[in-house]
């Protein structure tokens, strides 16, 4: 049967997730994965015999809602798995601890000062939080700025958007006069402002300011979206702390694909998507006025590499926006103005993946277990110089991570008695000026070791095996543009109603059948479940 | 003693003509167009006028900007840029198109040259490189190159035009066609004759390479001299289009992409140009919005207009009523017609108010003093200058 409802392309977690919503809504649905694997970048994958790791390797703010709703827990999701501590690695031994509402650290004051800070972003991120799982509105719709400029009326939803506008206005303005000026502020403030403003050590500034900045192309001192970001990681009930589920990333990609099988859905990994197929229609009478609706461009269903055609009058791509219109429509079906918008999407991941399958527990100066989130930034001017480098093609000398060691929560990564320590390497960038060679990722990798080294000297001795995925590798193991996490920058112009870009932020693409469920939509990326879930949302009305 | 000039690169571009324009521009009448010294008139606007509507005329339009788009992928990839079906511009033919951006607003109007299976020359008035880069972005085979400094083109306009190209030896020129495209030989020299204008007479455009450009203009004004030939102007240009109803930029319409406030643009249809947005062909930018106005209908229609009286009805606007409280649109171009013996203008009007009555609110000036007139107008169908022989085949002598 070559016939569909709806084809999902990519079974990333938002594919699954968009998938389940509509199987249950009673379509006939089919995901395709271009991978081996379902999962995306939260795909677990053996990188040595024994050893498996997902470039995603905790989860922080994944969708209660969407758990609930797909019954996630029944399917496998792993339950009252703890929160991770975060560890702001320190030289000499003084770690920074971060444990829910409580801070550590050998300076006092800062301590001290977490608390207003931590309850003043909490209330920010309360005041946001219904929106992540909302559909952004139309700019110009529902005559809030005129009339539309390109944007299709849609009667039966013309309250909606101005309603969200409107909701989001009075969220605000429920924090209270004073606490509402504060988040017009700070919100689009460079991390280091805000950091300097209310604390004094290095470490805790450092760590701190990582949640706002791993996974875009943001240092310290950029402003723009880093303040958003770290909101949107406290949305949920986990306020930002992240948790290695049970059973692992592996739990989480496993109770989605069963959600979607119990719902009826139908995923097919290694069946990579060639081309969207695009029809085009051109009733009587055109000249003469015929309905826009029946007139023009529609999507017939998806053509795979092997030239197999599966017919579908819906396709949901949870690609990237940019494979997903320049490379799977195809430019001659899109507008000029539409095009360069995306061809001017920022998709150029900085987030490298280093691997290490090692001998036994890594061990680290000053540190009882490394059973949580460790970071090692000594500072924000050591994360500005990183960033530097990167912005100009380089390798940064001292690069900046986060570290897990998954396998102590979950053993079934590890042989027994032999560990995973999983990194985001920053900041790498994905094109090196003078491009990527075996030579050039060896290098970067054995910086980052060596950096990891300064803190557990023992480290080389128990390494096994190690890979390290520039963000290049990346694109090409998972098929995501850039090889960035959030398919493409989670930054104020690519925010909101304008994510990935307007006439494509509501799910919607200019393209009648065509919609987008992944990371480069609202709300942007991370697990979350979110973005699929909102398109869901908007296909079954 | 060799004194550096201050504003080197600011000074106006020279035309390969020019050496011969600058002889016969007796007034000095110098504007610019795309950064070139461009000639307002010669030695009166309306005397050209007369010469392009009775005798022969030539007009320097090297500064138009041209671009050469080839490859395999050149036809899909114009084919998506512009409104009209670049397909069914045959080998050696010139269409006349339009592009807009995705509201369907008017970038610009211009003509496609279709020189070979997948090679191009599309002329326009504003420089359009940026936009057909955008446009060219997913193409792999095609490429663009700017021809603007490297072709110089001479419109030859008027009833004895043909009878003049003749005469300078383009034996057969007469059996092309409106909108054909011939190739001649020109003392050594190749020389490209399309069989297009901006006066709706009778009238060629010549193309050649600069270095032969002042051989050509000998030749031409060698064999015209009988036929007094006389070049033209900006101005005269400009009445000759009105009276044949072509649209001109920041008159009929502001170039969308050089509009800041919305909807200040227009679109195809406002502009009264449906036959030239055909929704048939495959996809083109701007194509749902203009599916949408369709629907919708527009905003505005662009009207031709008859005015009783004989003052100009420049910048005036329309109303539908005598008594000047309702007003309905507003005249984007207007002038006495000579040779339609009329006052006409172009105006914007209110689609549902076009069959009604129209009342144009004239302020005019005699010797320092200002008068007003409501004068009545009437909509006409065709364009207020279309003589036969601007279509026939073969061309006549006058």
């Amino acid at each position: 049967m070559n016939r569909y409802d709806v084809a999902i392309v990519g079974a990333g977690h938002n594919g699954l997730v968009c998938a389940s919503y509509l199987a249950r809504a009673g379509r006939r649905v089919l995901v395709l994965e271009a991978g081996q694997a379902p999962g995306g970048l939260a795909a677990g994958r053996e990188f040595h015999p024994g050893f498996r790791a997902s470039v995603a390797h905790t989860v922080s703010h994944f969708s209660a809602k969407v758990v609930r709703q797909l019954d996630l827990r029944k399917h496998g999701f792993g339950h009252s798995s703890p929160n991770l501590k975060t560890i702001g690695l320190d030289r000499d031994g003084n770690h920074v601890v971060l444990d829910g509402d409580v801070l550590s650290s050998t300076a006092a004051a800062d301590a001290e000062a977490f608390a207003g800070y931590r309850e003043r972003m909490t209330r920010f991120a309360n005041a946001l939080q219904p929106f992540w799982l909302k559909t952004a509105p139309a700019i110009g719709s529902a005559g809030l700025a005129g009339s539309m400029r390109g944007v299709p009326p849609r009667a039966p939803r013309l309250k909606a958007p101005s309603m969200t506008f409107a909701h989001m206005g009075y969220r605000l303005r429920r924090l209270g006069k004073r606490e509402m000026r504060e988040f017009l502020r700070v919100a689009t403030l460079p991390a280091r402002d805000l950091m300097d403003e209310c604390f004094q050590s290095d470490v805790v500034k450092a760590t701190l300011s990582w949640d706002g900045l791993v996974g875009s192309r943001l240092a310290p001192r950029s402003p723009n979206g880093a303040v958003l970001a770290m909101l949107y990681r406290m949305g949920e009930a986990s306020g930002g702390a992240h948790a290695v589920p049970a059973g692992g990333i592996d739990s989480l990609v496993g109770s989605l694909c069963a959600a979607a099988r119990a719902a009826g859905a139908d995923i097919r990994c290694g069946a990579a998507v060639r081309r969207i197929l695009i029809g085009e229609r051109h009733a009587d009478g055109a000249r003469n006025g015929s309905h826009p609706a029946s007139d023009g461009l529609a999507v017939q269903g998806v053509e795979l590499d092997s030239g197999e055609r599966i017919e579908a009058d819906c396709v949901v791509s949870s690609a990237d926006p940019q494979r997903t219109f320049l490379d799977l429509v195809g430019v001659p079906f899109l507008d000029i103005g539409f095009t360069n918008r995306i061809r001017r999407l920022r998709c150029q991941g900085l987030v490298a993946k280093l691997h290490l399958a090692l001998d036994g527990v890594p061990e680290f100066d000053g540190l009882e277990s490394p059973d949580g989130r460790m970071i090692i930034a000594p500072g924000l001017d050591a994360m500005e110089f990183a960033f530097d480098a990167a912005k100009y093609g380089e390798c940064p000398e001292n690069p900046v991570m986060e570290m897990v060691v998954p396998s102590l929560h979950d053993p079934s990564l590890a042989p027994a008695g032999q560990q995973v320590l999983s990194a985001h390497v920053m900041y790498v960038p994905y094109r090196r000026k003078r491009g990527w060679s075996d030579t050039a990722r060896h290098a970067a990798r054995e910086r980052a070791i060596d950096t990891i080294a300064q803190y557990a000297p023992r480290i080389r001795d128990q390494i096994v095996a190690c890979e390290f995925l520039t963000p290049a590798d990346i694109e090409r193991e998972c098929h995501v543009t850039g090889g960035h996490w959030h398919h493409t920058e989670f930054a104020i112009d690519q925010m909101l109603m304008m994510r990935p870009t307007y006439q494509a932020a509501q799910y919607r693409t200019p393209i009648p059948g065509l919609y987008l469920c992944g990371a480069g939509c609202h709300p942007g990326g991370d697990l979350t479940g979110a973005p699929g879930h909102n398109a869901a949302r908007e296909i079954l009305q | 003693m060799n004194v550096p000039d201050p504003f080197a690169g600011e000074r106006p571009k020279l035309s390969p003509f020019h050496p011969r324009l600058k002889a016969l521009n007796v007034r000095e009448a110098w504007s610019a167009w795309n950064g070139y010294k461009f000639a307002e008139y010669y030695y009166d606007a309306e005397y050209e006028y007369f010469c392009v509507r009775n005798r022969v005329a030539t007009y320097d339009i090297s500064p138009m900007q041209k671009y050469e788009i080839k490859g395999p992928d050149a036809e899909a990839m114009l084919n998506r840029m512009v409104t009209r079906d670049v397909r069914k511009i045959g080998l050696n033919r010139v269409g006349y198109t339009l592009w807009c951006t995705d509201e369907g607003r008017l970038i610009d109007d211009g003509t496609i040259f279709r020189l070979g299976a997948d090679r191009f020359m599309l002329t326009c008035g504003s420089p359009c490189g940026a936009w057909l880069a955008k446009s060219a972005f997913g193409f792999d085979a095609v490429t663009i190159s700017d021809w603007s400094d490297e072709l110089a083109a001479l419109a030859v306009q008027g009833p004895t035009s043909c009878a003049v190209l003749k005469r300078m030896g383009l034996d057969g020129v007469e059996t092309a066609r409106p909108f054909d495209i011939r190739h001649f030989d020109l003392r050594g020299s190749s020389l490209m004759v399309s069989r297009t204008g901006f006066t709706g007479d009778l009238g060629y455009e010549l193309w050649v390479s600069p270095e032969h450009a002042l051989n050509l203009w000998d030749a031409l004004y060698e064999a015209g001299e009988p036929y007094g030939i006389q070049p033209y102007g900006e101005a005269a240009t400009n009445m000759a289009r009105l009276e044949a109803g072509f649209i001109m930029p920041a008159m009929e319409f502001n170039e969308a992409l050089k509009t800041v406030h919305f909807e200040h643009d227009q679109t195809p249809f406002e502009l009264s140009l449906d036959w030239l947005v055909d929704f048939r062909k495959p996809h083109f930018s701007g194509r749902s919005a203009l599916l949408r106005e369709q629907q919708a209908g527009p905003k505005y229609r662009l009207a031709r207009l008859d005015i009783e009286g004989n003052r100009s009805a420049e910048g005036s606007h329309i109303y539908r009523n005598r008594r000047c409280t309702k007003q309905i649109g507003y005249v984007t171009s207007a002038m006495w017609s000579p040779a339609a013996k009329a006052n006409i203008a172009l105006a914007m009007i209110e689609p549902k108010f076009l069959n009604g009555e129209m009342w144009a609110e004239i302020y005019y000036e005699k010797e320092l003093r200002h008068y007003s007139r409501v004068a009545r107008c009437t909509s006409r169908e065709k364009p207020f200058w279309t003589p036969a022989r601007a279509r026939a085949t073969p061309a006549p002598d006058f």
